[in-house]
C-alpha cells in the first residue's frame, strides 16, 4: 500500500482505553485511529488485549478508563455510548467476530435483517431488503446464497453473511477479528481482495492478526499491542517481517524445530473409517501412524478433523473401516480401551473435553486414570498419592496453579493445556494425538506444548497432529496429509510440500490437480 | 447494571452463612400472607416455634417428619450432583412403600431379623427400579428426564390407588382403599415409647453419612462430579458416563423409596394413597437449601421439618391454612437460588449509569 | 370394534376432544415460545394453577368472565416474570427454578384460595363461559356441534396458534425470537437486548398459560379444586417437545391428545367394568411420555435452550 489516505477524514478514535480484570491489565493507556478508506492490522499473539479492545469499542465490554470516539456522517468525531453494542451499530461500526454470530436455525437474509427492522413492526419487508443486498453483494463481490439456512454454509460463507450484516447497515468502521484463521490461503487471499475494495470505496477496516504475513500484505498501518499496551503504530511500508514479530512477542524464544529422525514401524492404522453422514463426516480415510513422527492432518476448520479425533479418541465407533494399533483391533474401543492401550488425546475444546472446571487441580490430572490401583483401594480414593503425584506433575509441567487442591478452572489456558499433557503424556503413551493443541496460547505455551511433542516424538512415540495453523504444521510434522470433506489424502514428506500446494488441497483439489 | 465476577472457591462459613440467610429471608418473608391472613406475626411465629419444638412430643414430631424429608433431599442432592434431574421422589417413595407393604403384610412370614430387611431391601429396590426408566430414557434416547420423572409420579400414585382397591385392599378396612397392615416383624423398632419416632430416622442418618462417604471417598463418587460438573471432559477422560447415570438413577430413587419404607413400615403400618404430603417435592427444596451436600441435607430436613409440623400446629390453633407452610417452603427454594448467587459470583453494582449520562 | 368407530363418529366425542385440548393448546404456546427463546419453563404446573385460581376468584369478585381471564394472564405474567428474573439475567438453573416457580405459584394460590374461603365445605361456583352459538355454523350437521358450540376461550385458543405462528415466522420480533432462543450473541451483536427478548418472551408465555388454568376454572368447570391442573402442565411441556416447537404441530398434537383422552373415557363407559378405572386415569401421562420417546432421535431442541447467557462473555 502506497499512497496513505493521509488526507481523509478520522472516522475513529480510541484514547487512553484501559480495561483491567481482577489483577489482569487486558489494555492499558491504549490510543488508536483510523481514517476513512484506510485498512489498520491490529497485531499481536494470543493474549495481548486485542480482542478485548475490539470488544470494548463495540460496547460488549465497558473501559475503566478512556474514551471512543466515531465520526458522523458530517464528519465530526462524537463520543460513543460505552456498553452498548447497539450503540456502537447505530454509530457505523461493524464486527465479524472469531466466532460468528448468527443464529444457525436461521436463514442468511433472517441473519443479516435481524435487529434492522423495529420489533414491533407488524411484517418485515423482506423483497426490499433483498433487493438492497443483490446490489450490496454485486458491488462487494460477496456472494452468499441469502435464502440458505446458514447451518448449511460453509466458513468462508459464514464469514461474508457476517460482512455483509455490517455493510447492510452502512457500517463505515469495519473490525473483523482474526478472519483468516479458518480460511484456506487461497480464501485469505479472495478476502484481503475484497477488504481493499471495499476500503477504496471509503470503508475504514481494522484487523486483528497474529499472522505476520498476512500483516504485511493486507495492511496501510500496523498497530502492535503486547500485554495490553500499544508499543509501535506504523506504516506498513516501513515494517518488515522480523521487526513486527519483536514488536509483538517482546522477547526471543526459541522455536522448536525437529531434528532428522529415522521414523520406526508402523503404530496406528486406520483403514477405510466411515461415519455416519452430515458435514463432519469421514469417507474411507486410511491413515499410518509410524513410530517416531509427527503426522500432520492439515484442513479447514469442520472438514471432519473433529471426527477423526473423536474416532481415535474412542468417542465414536466408525460405521465403517477399522482402526488397529500393533496389530490389535481397536475399531470399536472405548475411550478408556484407548487411553490404557496408550493412545494420549489431547482435545480441541480443552475448557469443554479437557478438564472438569470445578474439580481440583490434582482431580483433573487423576482423572484418566482414576481405576488404577495406585489411585484407588477397594473403590476408595488414595488421597495421598493422589496429591503427591499431582506435586510431582505441577513441578515436572510448570503448571502455575495456587496449589494442586485449586479448582482447575482457575487456570489460565496455558496451564490447563498443561494439565492435559501432563496426565496424558505421563503415562508414556505409543500414540499421542493432539488436535490444535496451540489454539488460543500465547507464544510460551504454545513453544511448550511443541516442545512436549518432539520430545514424545523423540522418545518413539507417534504423533498425530491435527491443526489449523500451517505454520505449525511445517514446522513440526514429518509428513502432512490434508483432509477435505470427510477425505483424507495420502500423507506428504513435508520437505516436498509448500503453503501453496496445501492450501489448494485443503480447498479441495486433488494432488494431480495440484502438481 | 449488576456484574457478576465469578469468586474462588468458596469459604466454608460463607457457605454456610449463605443458605441459613436464605431461610431466614423465607421466615421473614412469610409474614406478608400470615398478616394479609390476619394473624398476629409474633404470635404465629411463636406458635410455630413451640409447634416444633415446645415439647418432647413436638420435637420427636418434628424428627419424625424430619426422615422421609433427609431422604427425598438426599435423593434429589446426589441425582442433582450428577446433573441427573430426578423430579420424580414422590412417585419413587410410593413404589417403595407399596413394595414394604407387598412384602410386609403378610406374603412372607419371617423373624424380624430376616423380614424387616427384606422389607427395606424391597422398598429401595422398587424406589431404584422406577428411576432406572428414565434413566434409560435418558441415556439410551436422550429423553428429557425432567418431564418423564414428573409423569411418572402420577402414573406410580394411580397404580397405587388401583392396587389398594383391587388386589391389595384391606378386607378387614371398612371399604377404604388402604392395605392390609404391616405385620409386626415387619415394622421398623420405635425409637421412644409413647412417640411416633422411628427406625427410618436411623435410616435417613445413615443414608446421608453413606451418601457422604460416596461422594467423598470413592472412585464412584468422584466419577459422580466428574459426569455432573462436566459431561464431555468425563467422558473424554474414559469415565463410564452411562453407566455413571444409570448408578446415580438406581441409588437416588432406592433413597426415595427408603423414605416411602419409612412411611409405612416405622410411622403408619399400613398403606394408603396419601401417606405423603408431597415429601418429594420438598425433597428437592431441602436439597438446594442444604447445596446439594450430603450432611447439609439432614439440617436442611430438620428445617423444613419443622415449618411443617410448626405451621401445622398453628394452623390448628389459628384456623389459618396450613398451605402456609408449603409457601414458605417454595420461598425457600426461591430465596436459596438468589442466595447461591452471592456463592458463585462476587456481584458487583458498576456505576454504568453515570458513564451513560456523561456520554449523552 | 363397531363400538369404537361408533365413537369416533360421533359429534360429541370431537366436541371433546376439543374442549380437553384447548387447556393444553394455551400451554404448549406458551411453553412454546419460552423455549424458542431458549428458557425452559417448568414454572408451567403452578403457573396454570395460579391462573385457575386468580381467574376464577377474580369472577367470583365480580370482575366478569372477561376480567377473569385478564386477571389469569397477569397472575402467569407475574411468576412469569420471577422465573425470567431467575433464569436470564441472574442464570440459575432453569429446572431448578421452574420447580421452584410450581411450588410457590401453587401454595400461593391455594393459600389465597383457603385463606379467602376458610369455612365453605363445597366449591362455590361462578357462572362460566357459555359456549358461543354461531348462526350459520353451529347449526351445521355434525360439524357444527363438533366444532362450532366451544366456548369463546376455545376460539381464543385458536387464535392464538394462528397469531403465535404469524408473529414466530413472518415478523421482526419472531425473529429475534426464534434467534435469541439458537444463539444469543446473534441477537446481541445485532444490538437487540438478549435479556429483553428473554424476559418478555417468558412473561408473554407464561401469561397464556395460565389462559390454559383459567381455561379449567371459567369454562371446562365453574369452580377451583385442588389438584385440579392434574399435571396438565408438565404434559404441555412433553407435548412442545412432540412438536417439534411449531405452533401448527402443537395444536395438532394438542388435538391427538384430546382425542385419544375423550376416546379413553368413552372407552372406560364401554368396558371399564373390565378394566380398573386407574388405567384410563393413567393414560394421559403414559401417551405423554410416549410421546416424548418417539420423537426423542429427533428432537431438534433450540440450540440455546437452559444455556443462560452472560454477556460479554461468548
Amino acid at each position: 500500500m502506497t499512497d496513505l489516505p493521509g488526507d481523509m477524514p478520522t472516522v475513529l478514535k480510541l484514547d487512553d482505553i484501559t480495561k483491567t480484570f481482577g489483577a489482569l491489565t487486558a489494555n492499558g493507556d491504549v490510543s488508536l485511529s483510523l481514517r476513512r478508506g484506510e485498512i489498520l492490522a491490529l497485531l499481536g499473539e494470543n493474549g495481548a488485549g486485542k480482542t478485548t479492545l475490539m470488544n470494548i469499542l463495540f460496547g460488549h465490554y465497558v473501559a475503566d478508563n478512556g474514551t471512543v470516539e466515531v465520526g458522523t456522517k458530517d464528519g465530526t468525531l462524537v463520543e460513543l455510548e460505552p456498553g452498548s453494542p447497539s450503540a456502537a451499530l447505530e454509530a457505523g461500526i461493524g464486527m465479524v467476530h472469531q466466532h460468528f454470530t448468527l443464529a444457525e436455525n436461521l436463514s442468511a437474509l433472517e441473519n443479516i435483517l435481524l435487529g434492522t427492522e423495529p420489533l414491533s413492526a407488524f411484517r418485515s419487508s423482506r423483497s426490499k431488503a433483498k433487493k438492497h443486498l443483490d446490489d450490496l453483494m454485486a458491488r462487494s463481490g460477496l456472494a452468499v446464497d441469502l435464502n440458505a439456512r446458514i447451518s448449511s454454509l460453509s466458513v468462508g460463507e459464514k464469514q461474508r453473511v457476517e460482512i455483509l450484516k455490517a455493510l447492510y447497515r452502512d457500517a463505515r468502521v469495519l473490525v473483523l477479528d482474526e478472519p483468516t484463521a479458518v480460511l484456506t490461503p487461497q480464501e485469505s487471499d479472495t478476502l484481503f481482495a475484497t477488504l481493499k475494495k471495499l476500503a477504496t470505496d471509503g470503508l475504514a477496516i481494522i484487523f486483528i492478526s497474529h499472522k505476520l504475513d498476512e500483516v504485511i500484505a493486507a495492511s496501510d498501518r500496523v498497530a502492535v499491542l503486547r500485554g495490553g499496551r500499544k508499543v509501535a503504530d506504523l506504516a506498513t511500508v516501513d515494517c518488515d517481517k522480523r521487526h513486527l514479530a519483536e514488536l509483538m512477542v517482546g522477547k526471543h524464544i526459541a522455536e522448536n524445530a525437529r531434528d532428522p529422525q529415522a521414523p520406526g514401524d508402523t503404530l496406528l492404522t486406520l483403514s477405510g473409517v466411515t461415519t455416519g453422514s452430515g458435514r463432519d463426516a469421514l469417507h474411507g480415510v486410511n491413515l499410518e501412524l509410524l513410530s517416531g513422527e509427527i503426522l500432520g492432518i492439515a484442513g479447514v476448520s469442520g472438514n471432519g478433523q473433529g471426527t477423526l479425533a473423536k474416532v481415535i479418541s474412542g468417542l465414536q465407533a466408525p460405521a465403517d473401516g477399522s482402526i488397529s494399533l500393533n496389530g490389535d483391533n481397536l475399531t470399536a474401543a472405548s475411550a478408556r480401551e484407548m487411553i490404557d492401550t496408550g493412545i494420549a488425546r489431547i482435545p480441541e475444546d480443552r475448557h469443554r473435553d479437557g478438564i472438569v472446571g470445578p474439580m481440583s487441580v490434582a482431580e483433573n490430572l487423576a482423572i484418566e486414570h482414576i481405576r488404577k490401583p495406585e489411585n484407588q483401594r477397594f473403590g476408595f480414593l488414595r488421597f495421598d498419592t493422589i496429591a503427591a503425584r499431582a506435586r510431582e506433575a505441577i513441578a515436572a509441567y510448570d503448571i502455575r496453579c495456587q496449589s494442586e487442591k485449586a479448582p482447575a478452572r482457575l487456570l489460565s489456558g496455558g496451564n490447563i493445556q498443561k494439565i492435559v499433557l501432563a496426565r496424558t503424556l505421563d503415562a508414556n503413551p505409543c500414540v499421542v494425538l493432539a488436535a490444535q493443541p496451540s489454539r488460543g496460547l500465547d507464544v510460551g505455551a504454545t513453544a511448550d506444548v511443541h516442545r512436549r511433542l518432539l520430545e514424545a516424538r523423540a522418545r518413539g512415540a507417534g504423533v498425530i497432529l491435527i491443526s489449523e495453523d500451517l505454520d505449525e504444521l511445517m514446522r513440526l510434522s514429518d509428513r502432512i496429509a490434508v483432509i477435505h470433506r470427510g477425505h483424507l489424502s495420502a500423507p506428504d514428506p513435508t520437505e516436498i510440500l509448500d503453503r501453496g500446494t496445501l492450501g489448494l488441497r485443503m480447498a479441495g483439489q486433488s494432488k494431480e490437480h495440484a502438481a | 447494571m449488576i456484574r457478576f465476577e465469578p469468586r474462588e472457591p468458596a469459604s466454608l462459613p460463607r457457605l454456610i452463612l449463605i443458605p441459613v440467610a436464605a431461610a431466614v429471608i423465607a421466615l421473614a418473608l412469610a409474614a406478608i400472607p400470615m398478616m394479609s391472613a390476619g394473624l398476629s406475626v409474633f404470635e404465629a411465629y411463636g406458635l410455630m416455634l413451640t409447634g416444633a419444638f415446645g415439647s418432647p412430643f413436638a420435637f420427636t414430631e418434628m424428627l419424625t417428619r424430619a426422615a422421609p424429608l433427609i431422604l427425598t433431599g438426599l435423593a434429589a442432592a446426589l441425582a442433582f450432583r450428577a446433573k441427573l434431574w430426578n423430579i420424580g421422589a414422590e412417585g419413587q417413595l410410593y413404589a417403595g412403600a407399596l413394595a414394604a407393604v407387598a412384602v410386609g403384610s403378610g406374603w412372607i412370614d419371617a423373624p424380624a431379623v430376616v423380614l424387616l430387611p427384606l422389607v427395606v431391601f424391597c422398598g429401595a429396590m422398587a424406589g431404584g427400579l422406577v428411576m432406572l426408566g428414565p434413566t434409560l430414557l435418558k441415556t439410551r434416547l436422550g429423553v428429557d428426564e425432567v418431564v418423564t420423572t414428573l409423569l411418572l409420579n402420577f402414573i406410580i400414585i394411580l397404580f397405587v390407588q388401583m392396587m389398594l382397591e383391587g388386589p391389595m385392599k384391606d378386607p378387614m378396612g371398612m371399604g377404604w382403599p388402604q392395605s392390609e397392615p404391616m405385620l409386626d416383624n415387619a415394622m421398623l423398632p420405635k425409637l421412644m415409647a409413647r412417640m411416633r419416632i422411628h427406625g427410618g430416622l436411623i435410616i435417613a442418618f445413615a443414608s446421608a453419612i453413606g451418601i457422604y462417604i460416596l461422594l467423598k471417598k470413592t472412585v464412584w463418587g468422584f466419577e459422580i462430579r466428574a459426569v455432573g460438573e462436566n459431561a464431555n471432559a468425563a467422558r473424554h477422560a474414559g469415565i463410564p458416563v452411562t453407566a455413571t447415570f444409570i448408578r446415580v438413577g438406581l441409588l437416588s430413587g432406592a433413597l426415595a423409596g427408603l423414605a416411602g419404607v419409612g412411611e409405612v413400615a416405622g410411622l403408619k403400618g399400613y398403606l394408603t394413597a396419601d401417606i405423603s404430603p408431597g415429601f418429594g417435592y420438598s425433597g428437592i427444596v431441602v436439597a438446594m437449601l442444604a447445596g446439594l451436600s450430603p450432611i447439609g441435607v439432614v439440617i436442611a430436613a430438620l428445617f423444613i421439618a419443622s415449618i411443617f409440623v410448626g405451621a401445622d400446629s398453628m394452623s390448628r390453633a389459628t384456623g389459618v391454612s396450613n398451605y402456609l407452610a408449603d409457601l414458605i417452603v417454595a420461598m425457600a427454594l426461591i430465596c436459596v437460588l438468589i442466595s447461591g448467587l452471592f456463592l458463585r459470583f462476587k456481584i458487583r453494582f458498576t456505576n454504568n449509569k453515570t458513564v451513560e449520562g456523561a456520554a449523552k | 370394534m363397531s363400538d369404537i368407530l361408533d365413537i369416533l363418529l360421533t359429534a360429541n366425542f370431537w366436541a371433546a376432544a376439543l374442549r380437553i385440548a384447548t387447556p393444553l393448546i394455551f400451554g404448549v404456546l406458551g411453553a412454546l415460545i419460552c423455549e424458542r427463546a431458549g428458557v425452559l419453563n417448568l414454572g408451567i404446573e403452578g403457573i396454570f394453577t395460579a391462573g385457575a385460581m386468580a381467574g376464577w376468584m377474580a369472577v367470583w369478585l365480580g370482575a366478569g368472565l372477561w376480567g377473569g381471564v385478564l386477571v389469569a394472564a397477569i397472575a402467569g405474567g407475574f411468576f412469569g416474570l420471577i422465573h425470567a428474573i431467575l433464569t436470564v439475567p441472574l442464570g440459575l438453573s432453569q429446572h431448578v427454578s421452574g420447580i421452584g416457580v410450581t411450588l410457590f405459584a401453587t401454595a400461593l394460590s391455594y393459600f389465597t384460595y383457603r385463606t379467602a374461603l376458610p369455612d365453605v365445605s363445597s366449591p362455590p361456583r361462578i357462572e362460566a363461559f357459555p359456549p358461543l352459538n354461531i348462526p350459520g355454523l353451529s347449526d351445521l350437521p355434525f360439524i357444527g356441534p363438533a366444532l362450532f358450540q366451544q366456548t369463546a376461550l376455545t376460539f381464543l385458543a385458536l387464535a392464538l396458534v394462528a397469531v403465535t405462528a404469524f408473529v414466530l415466522y413472518r415478523t421482526p420480533l419472531g425473529l429475534a425470537i426464534r434467534a435469541v432462543g439458537d444463539n444469543p450473541s446473534a441477537v446481541e451483536s445485532q444490538g437487540l437486548s438478549v435479556y429483553g427478548l428473554r424476559i418478555g418472551t417468558v412473561v408473554f408465555g407464561s401469561a397464556m398459560m395460565a389462559l390454559g388454568g383459567a381455561f379449567l376454572t371459567m369454562s371446562a368447570f365453574d369452580a377451583f379444586f385442588f389438584g385440579m391442573v392434574n399435571g396438565r402442565g408438565w404434559i404441555c411441556i412433553a407435548l412442545t417437545v412432540f412438536a417439534s416447537w411449531r405452533p401448527g404441530k402443537a395444536l395438532i398434537g394438542a388435538l391427538l391428545f384430546g382425542a385419544f383422552d375423550a376416546f379413553q373415557v368413552r372407552l372406560q363407559t364401554e368396558i371399564g367394568s373390565f378394566i380398573p378405572g386407574q388405567i384410563f386415569l393413567m393414560m394421559p401421562y403414559v401417551l405423554s411420555i410416549a410421546a416424548l420417546v418417539l420423537v426423542a432421535r429427533k428432537a431438534d431442541y433450540p440450540r440455546a435452550l437452559l444455556v443462560p447467557y452472560f454477556r460479554g462473555q461468548r
